[in-house]
């Protein structure tokens, strides 16, 4: 078995503009891949929007530096993401693929897998 | 062999390198003790043993190391592990170069300059693209396997896209000094048959490979004895392969009976069109036409539209022809893309617009990379004066 990180990015003003209705349906749609996925599901969160992001970076003087916004200005954002213990890449995309964001047009996700360092 | 031997390593790499020690074995070994009854089964077993030793010596460090596919138990015939191999080199997870760079080195055997040398590209390039591959494979867990029949029809896609690539490489090389490279094309029909043979129920797999036969069937037949180009209009009908058109129309009804057209057996069926008409001007023009209106439906693509367009030339007469590829000439997909110039080209000069023909003939040169073809459109601006 092996972990993978899913990442669901998509379009911010997409996001925030979605009606009630439209985000019961989305929830729905998330408990639906949570119990599809099952005991595969090892982590998982929805994260607030990137203008509460904070960066923190080398500055000057070797201080660190610290910003507002997320660490790359992009259009499309991280919005949550899921951490699944699957056997292979084929599992995750089959699940992935159920995913209410993936169906949009205005998001996506993003398989990376993670390094097993036991 | 080395399909065989991923089995047992999931290692690429491992298994390249195991399959290469056994032919060493065997050099050593056959001269002193004769050669075996079956020599691939030898080679194979020799191979998956040194396999096995490497992977037990190494089996503490490598329970860190990424594997490359599931832990399930095999005892498939070989040619499964071919299958497997191929769907694992097309994976959609990988990028499309990187695709036909690991069949044409893993399952055609073609080494990595050999393979650098077909897409242009330098070899330490594609020894980079290689090894990226064989990475992610590992360390996402690309699975060694057939997908199943609910997402086969996607990831055949993917597979059939690199078959025909391979294959339309080496029909037509981009450059150099032939105008077929042997090898890409004898690659590319060689994963065609072995896909059908696998997977005889798929049309699409069918349509493929009537495609590459029917095309293929003309091979002896486009350049002269001295190597210089001649058009389906000029060529000796006589000397076609008639075994590999009989093959490839039999494999295109197969395929068209198998379901609604696939847009390989549309291809086909218009190869075969060509392949039966006695003479270049008895070729059914009509037909042709209503099969790219087809074609463009099933593969919207700007070069469908450049050759329905070129189809209606010949339907139709020059200027009809001139006309149906005048809407391309803005598409920014065919701006560098030599064959659309040439088509008008040849429009223009049997209109009898000469400077106009000559400037479209001066452009199609300049995008050719191809000397046999070049030599051609240098031919006809020189007749033009």
């Amino acid at each position: 078995m092996a972990k993978y990180l899913i990442l669901i990015y998509g379009d911010e003003k997409e996001w925030a503009a979605a009606t009630p209705e439209e985000r019961k349906q989305k929830e729905a749609a998330h408990l639906a891949f949570m119990a599809a996925a099952g005991s595969r599901v090892v982590g998982g969160e929805e994260l607030m929007p990137p203008d509460t992001a904070t960066t923190v970076r080398r500055g000057d003087a070797d201080r660190p530096a610290v910003t507002d916004g997320p660490f790359l200005e992009t259009k499309e954002v991280l919005g949550g993401f899921y951490v699944l213990e699957a056997a292979d890449l084929d599992e995750v995309i089959a699940l992935a693929a159920t995913l209410p964001e993936v169906a949009a047009a205005h998001s996506g996700v993003e398989i990376r897998p993670l390094v097993d360092h036991s | 062999m080395l399909a065989a031997t991923v089995r047992v390593t999931r290692d690429l790499d491992l298994a390249e390198e195991c399959t290469q020690e056994a032919y060493a074995e065997a050099l050593r070994n056959w001269p002193v003790h004769g050669i075996p009854a079956r020599p691939g089964a030898w080679l194979t077993t020799v191979a998956r043993n040194r396999a096995t030793d490497v992977l037990r010596r190494e089996s503490a460090l490598r329970r860190v190391l990424p594997l490359l596919v599931l832990d399930e138990p095999v005892a498939g015939p070989a040619h499964d592990d071919r299958l497997r191999l191929i769907f694992t080199c097309c994976h959609p997870a990988l990028s499309p170069d990187a695709r036909v760079a690991l069949t044409l080195r893993l399952l055609c055997g073609l080494s990595t300059a050999e393979v650098a040398r077909a897409f242009l590209v330098p070899e330490t390039t594609m020894a980079a693209r290689i090894t990226r591959a064989k990475k992610k494979i590992a360390a996402a867990r690309i699975p060694y396997r057939v997908p199943g029949p609910g997402e086969l029809g996607e990831r055949l896609g993917a597979v059939l896209a690199v078959v025909h690539l391979v294959f339309t490489t080496g029909h037509s090389a981009p450059t150099g000094a032939a105008l077929r490279r042997h090898d890409l094309v004898e690659a590319g029909l060689d994963l065609a048959r072995m896909l059908h043979r696998l997977l005889p129920a798929e049309p699409e797999v069918a349509g493929l490979l009537a495609l590459l036969l029917l095309t293929d069937a003309r091979r002896d037949t486009r350049t002269t004895a001295d190597g210089r180009l001649l058009l389906l209009a000029d060529q000796d009908r006589s000397r076609w392969d008639r075994g590999q058109i009989a093959e490839g129309t039999a494999l295109l009804t197969e395929s068209l009976s198998g379901g609604p057209p696939t847009r390989y057996a549309v291809q086909a069926a218009i190869a075969a069109v060509y392949t039966e008409a006695p003479t270049w001007d008895d070729t059914d023009w009509t037909e042709i036409t209503g099969l790219y209106e087809v074609l463009l439906r099933l593969w919207p693509s700007p070069v469908v539209a450049l050759n329905r367009a070129v189809a209606i030339g010949l339907r139709d007469g020059p200027q009809a022809g001139l006309d149906a590829l005048a809407p391309l000439l803005d598409e920014p997909a065919l701006a560098t893309y030599g064959y659309l110039s040439a088509a008008r080209a040849d429009f223009l000069r049997r209109l009898g617009r000469r400077a106009e023909a000559v400037t479209a003939y001066t452009e199609a040169l300049a995008l050719t990379g191809n000397e046999v073809e070049r030599a051609f459109l240098a031919g006809r601006l020189a007749e033009l004066g």
